[in-house]
């Protein structure tokens, strides 16, 4: 066993000893340890190299507060950094390394940062790093600064693979939960559990519960816990830390299941995430110690004094053999003493107080500790770890004198407590300074979030956390010429801070952002207090005068599986497929993503690309027949007596003559006026339509006739339900559509006198009911065939079957889109974009203008939707008819406009069109109509493609092909 | 039709039974229609129905077993909304009843059998799989058996009805079915 080790107590398991690698070199520790508490038994304070200067550094704490002991740990393929070495479980086989230090940790070549580092100070980075003008503000910074700042600093290296760990989630409600089970955590709930009835969750960051008391021995705790556990409405959830509190009592807790097990369970989750709603929330997070500023405060082997007492009494190691002692609070007393029984020498107390309580110096002097009252540590000395201190006498006028050396292998510092308010800073409480503990503490809770704070977190101290002190320690001469360290993480140091206010930062939002002190990982919790007091004492002003900084979440960092839980590869999203999906698979179609539907995208057969497969697609369609899955087109069942005048009220058509049996195309605008979705409405009675709406808008138009339904005219006799998803759309298209249906429909008369272009008919197609629309968006004579879902299969392979007797067969989106465009059809969302009114893409015809009403009929009065000059759409014919423009393409009176010329308009839509022979495109452009014939250009990196403009109809103009 | 929830089971622990976490079994096709309209016309189409439609929201009414004849299922699932569920061969004759008997009163009545599917989940963990997804209070006080709720799991929805204190039954549209059966079986490794 370590020399280092206590010869008995603790909570390590002495029986079991676990093997371990730090850097690769292999080391023993215990069952209980943390990789802190074992490499400090193994003699190693050095683990890391701090941020900017790379400068040796050890723990200062036992905990989640540590800012300096962040390693990278490796298992199986994993890799995390940035853990604190304070908070790791030791298991059997662990391999941490350490961060930030190249080429290896006790020699490493960033610390030349240190050397320069008069030139490093607060601010540098905004005052330095400002190129050549010429290159634009930011060249100098993007193109060389920054990239060489990131290879040469930072943290541990981000995971490079798959995270290959599972992640879960659970929403949970409880009547009470208590965060921290510490002496306060576990007595509040013990009260709130003790009726048998309110559901309490007691959660603890630690491996154990009990906070503090885990360092002594007890009797109340194992009772305690054994209760607690008894009860059924008790959850305990250790390793679990509260990370984020939001509004109505919502708190977010991240559990570690399986970090500290040296087999990984397969499949069971890594961490668990869980949301909870609580009914109260019981704060019980406790008080974090706060470092002294001294000069080289940050050697290897400086801690603070709890956590001194916390590795000599939990986890039976002493940090060394000889301890200083440096203080401003009661408590590193008692640090000292237990310290002492575990056998370190204490080579002295310094106290920066005139005068301690004599009561404890008298118990010192009795344990044979010398105490130094009125005296402060100005300096220390050791190269990768604390070797000696010096100490100096404070004067009346507040110098220092004298530079007395003693020797150690480790300082014990205490600055006093604060309360650790985080968690109740983040639930938007409010903060009071509070004199007498020199600490901000919980004051008023913010509405809507039922909470208390108990013990130390609520400034309950107990007797012996007497004493604080905030700021910079005084030091003999220029305290310009010294390193105290404030922020240990980000390397921000007492003059650092004095220096962001010389320079006017008097706000301690701006210090914090000039210096970034508290903006580390550790968000400040041992620096937070120590930087107001020197921004106090440098502005002259009374610390609440100076105010705080706002606390965020998360409390700790959180990996990033937490968040995103389950939302993974194929269930990152739902994945919505059609009933007549799997057919295409067997196919061979290409798919593509259509929001969160997948839609065959073309069908391609031996040797095909895209567009061979589109261009022969196309040419079923115009040709013989071709059909198409449509099933994803979003529909809805508008039912009752005022269905029409609902129809009336929100597009802009007229509906109320539209005849049972027929169908009309109709537009859908917002309230500004513009097109936001449009599609085929039929009548199916006189109270009953079916609608069709985009793929794309669904959802949204469902969304905002039910708002409409509810808010607006809940007068209104009609109700809608989704038909989305009941139908399967199989589109029948080309000029051999009717003769590919008539062998399969019964109950329709197809021919075209009893069943003209643009009307619906009820009926059976392979025996399955049937709502039969005559409609087209090819230009073809077409049909659209709805049969109940869980028949689209069947359905749709009986027409193809006939289609490709037919000489027919499947087509995809692709071809859709060119068939369409070949029309001049358009696309809401692609042809629209939010800011085009009806007359814009051509629609005009379709309002009925003589509605006194409908949802964007006071927009199109604007003056700015009325005017002259706006884009409209058009159609584009290249001069060189191989050349297709890209969709997007900015559209230009000239072929090399000037630097700075605005564009007439853009490129909507372009395509090779295998029945024109030629590329076709659709476009907006100003004043588009009344350009017909004129010739623009396209300004390509390739130089200007020149275009004609022409009316956006490409393909049978008169509509002749409709009748097949 | 039960399967375990587990997609592939551990393969250095043994397979635990289905019943220690919860199982699956989806439904048999049935007849399913959402009824709208005035209290006047639920109460007509109650009696036609051959079971009063709940009245208190979020509430669920049922006679007989899923699937058998004459089974019928309300539930509540909007202020003037309701899910009725019946066995695929009496959907015509329940229609054409129902609105029959609510000839007079405004309202309307839509098929949307094949809309969803439907499925049942249970065994002692079945709220805690929902909850994976879910963020409702599923504690039998909060949402006692008999309470049904349109509502959210992960980023699909679903209506989600309590049978019984482990028995939940779900009802999906067709296409999110397969996503929420998969991350109700990816949940099921939170309980191993």
């Amino acid at each position: 066993m370590s020399m280092l080790r206590t010869p008995s107590g603790g909570r390590i398991d002495r029986t079991r000893a676990l093997r371990f690698t730090f850097d690769g070199r292999l080391m023993q520790g215990h069952q209980g340890d943390t990789l802190a508490s074992a490499l400090i038994a193994n003699g190693v304070h050095l683990m890391g190299r701090s941020f900017k200067y790379h400068r040796p550094r050890g723990p200062i704490s036992a905990g989640a507060e540590e800012p300096n002991a962040l390693v990278t740990v490796t298992r199986s393929g994993r890799s995390t950094p940035n853990l604190r070495a304070t908070q790791i479980e030791l298991y059997e086989g662990l391999a941490a390394l350490s961060q930030n230090r190249w080429p290896a940790l006790d020699f490493d070549i960033g610390a030349i940062n240190g050397l320069i580092s008069p030139f490093l100070g607060a601010g540098f980075y905004y005052k330095t790093f400002m190129g050549p003008k010429a290159l634009g503000s930011n060249w100098a910074w993007t193109k060389i600064y920054e990239p060489v700042i990131r290879a040469a600093a930072g943290l541990g290296r981000a995971p490079e693979g798959p995270d290959l760990d599972r992640y879960a989630n659970r929403f949970a409600h409880c009547d009470v939960l208590v965060i921290g089970g510490g002496d306060a955590g576990l007595t509040a709930a013990l009260e709130a559990s003790a009726d048998g009835k309110a559901s309490v969750i007691l959660c603890d960051e630690q491996a154990e519960f009990g906070g503090w008391l885990l360092n002594s021995d007890g009797a109340w705790l194992g009772e305690t816990l054994a209760t607690l556990a008894s009860r059924p409405n008790v959850r305990m959830l250790r390793r679990t830390q509260a990370f984020g509190y939001f509004a109505q009592n919502f708190v977010a807790l991240q559990e570690r299941l399986t970090d500290h097990l040296a087999d990984l369970p397969e499949g069971t989750p890594r961490e668990r995430l869980w949301q909870v709603r609580a009914g109260e929330v019981i704060l019980a997070t406790g008080a974090i110690e706060r470092p002294l500023a001294f000069p080289d405060n940050d050697r290897p082997g400086i801690m603070l004094a709890g956590a001194a007492e916390t590795y000599a009494t939990r986890y039976g190691v002493r940090p060394g053999t000889r301890a200083a002692i440096f203080t401003a609070c009661d408590s590193a007393y008692g640090a000292a003493l237990a310290l002492k029984a575990a056998g370190v020498e204490i080579a002295a107390i310094v106290d920066i107080r005139l005068k301690p309580d004599p009561a404890l110096a008298a118990q010192a002097l009795e344990a044979g500790i010398a105490v130094h009252s009125g005296t402060v540590i100005t300096g220390t000395t050791g190269g990768k770890r604390v070797s000696h201190i010096t100490i100096g006498k404070l004067q009346p006028d507040a110098s220092v004198r004298g530079a007395d050396q003693l020797a150690c292998d480790f300082v014990a510092m205490s600055g006093g407590w604060v309360p650790s308010v985080h968690l109740f800073s983040q639930s938007r409480g409010k903060l009071r300074w509070d004199e007498t503990l020199n600490a901000y503490v919980p004051n008023i809770t913010a509405p809507g979030q039922k909470q208390r704070s108990v013990g130390a977190c609520a400034g309950a101290f107990s007797a012996e956390m007497r004493g604080a002190f905030n700021g910079a320690t005084p030091v003999p001469g220029d305290p310009a010429k010294v390193k105290a360290f404030v922020d240990f993480q980000n390397d921000v140091t007492a003059r650092d801070i004095r220096l962001a206010t010389r320079e006017g930062m008097h706000s301690v939002e701006h210090v914090k952002r000039f210096t970034t002190t508290g903006m580390a990982t550790d968000q400040g919790k041992t620096s937070n207090m120590n930087a107001l007091g020197i921004v106090s004492e440098a502005l002259g002003k009374s610390l609440p005068e100076v105010g705080l900084t706002t606390f965020r979440q998360p409390y700790t960092p959180v990996t990033f599986g937490l968040f995103a839980g389950q939302a993974r590869g194929d269930l990152f999203d739902p994945v919505r497929k059609t009933p007549i999906h799997n057919w295409a698979v067997a196919q061979g179609a290409a798919f593509e993503d259509v929001g969160q539907w997948k839609r065959a995208h073309y069908f391609p057969q031996k040797g095909e690309d895209i567009h061979a497969a589109t261009n022969r697609e196309c040419r079923l369609v115009r040709g013989t027949v071709g059909i198409f899955d449509a099933s994803t087109l979003g529909k809805i069942e508008l039912v009752g007596p005022d269905a029409a005048e609902f129809l009336e009220r929100v597009y802009v058509n007229n509906w109320k003559n539209l005849g049972v049996g027929r169908c009309r195309y109709g537009i859908l605008l917002n309230e500004a006026g513009f097109v936001i979705d449009d599609g085929v409405i039929a009548r199916l009675a006189p109270d009953r339509f079916h609608i069709t709406t985009t793929t794309g808008g669904a959802a949204r138009v469902f969304a905002m006739f039910e708002d409409y339904l509810q808010t607006e005219w809940p007068d209104l006799k009609v109700w809608q339900t989704s038909i989305t998803e009941q139908y399967a759309v199989i589109a029948v298209q080309g000029p051999k559509a009717r003769a590919v249906l008539a062998p399969l429909v019964e109950g329709i008369n197809l021919a075209s006198e009893a069943f003209p272009h643009m009307a619906i008919r009820e009926g059976r197609i392979c025996g399955v009911e049937t709502r039969l629309f005559r409609v087209s968006f090819s230009g073809e004579l077409g049909f659209e065939v709805n049969v109940p879902a869980s028949q689209g299969r069947a359905v749709w392979e009986a027409i193809h079957a006939e289609a490709i007797k037919q000489g027919g067969g499947a087509y995809g989106t692709e071809a859709m889109h060119v068939l369409r465009a070949e029309k001049g059809f358009i696309i809401v969302g692609q042809e629209t974009d939010g800011t085009m009114t009806p007359d814009d893409v051509g629609l005009g015809w379709a309002i009925g203008k003589a509605k006194t009403d409908f949802i964007g009929k006071r927009g199109l009065m604007r003056p700015d939707l009325m005017a002259a000059g706006r884009k409209q759409l058009v159609g584009l014919q290249t001069l060189d008819p191989k050349v297709v423009p890209e969709e997007g393409a900015q559209i230009t009176a000239e072929a090399n406009p000037a630097p700075g010329t605005a564009a007439l308009g853009h490129v909507t839509s372009s395509y090779w069109s295998e029945t024109c022979g030629r590329s076709i495109a659709l476009a907006v452009i100003a004043n588009g109509r009344a350009r017909v014939g004129e010739v623009l250009h396209i300004p390509m990196p390739g130089g200007a493609i020149a275009v004609t403009v022409v009316a956006p109809v490409f393909y049978d103009p008169k509509g002749e092909r409709l009748n097949g | 039709m039960a399967k375990t929830l587990m997609a592939e089971p551990p393969k250095s622990k043994p397979r635990l039974p289905n019943d220690a976490i919860a199982w699956i079994t989806a439904a048999p096709p049935l007849a399913r229609f959402i009824f709208r309209g005035s209290p006047e016309a639920e109460a007509a189409a109650g009696s036609a129905y051959g079971l009063a439609f709940p009245k208190a929201l979020n509430r669920a009414a049922s006679i007989g077993e899923r699937g058998k004849p004459g089974a019928r299922v309300a539930l509540r699932i909007g202020p003037d909304e309701l899910l009725l569920i019946v066995p695929i061969a009496e959907g015509k004759a329940v229609q054409t009843a129902l609105e029959t008997a609510t000839a007079a009163h405004p309202h309307s009545l839509v098929d949307i059998s094949d809309r969803h599917t439907g499925f049942a989940l249970e065994g002692p963990h079945a709220a805690d799989l929902i909850n994976a997804g879910c963020p409702l209070d599923l504690d039998e006080r909060a949402f006692p058996v008999g309470m049904v709720t349109r509502t959210l799991l992960h980023k699909a929805e679903i209506v989600l009805w309590r049978m019984g204190p482990t028995l939940f039954r779900v009802e999906v549209w067709r296409s999110f079915a397969p996503y929420v059966e998969a991350l109700l079986e990816e949940a099921a490794h939170d309980f191993l």
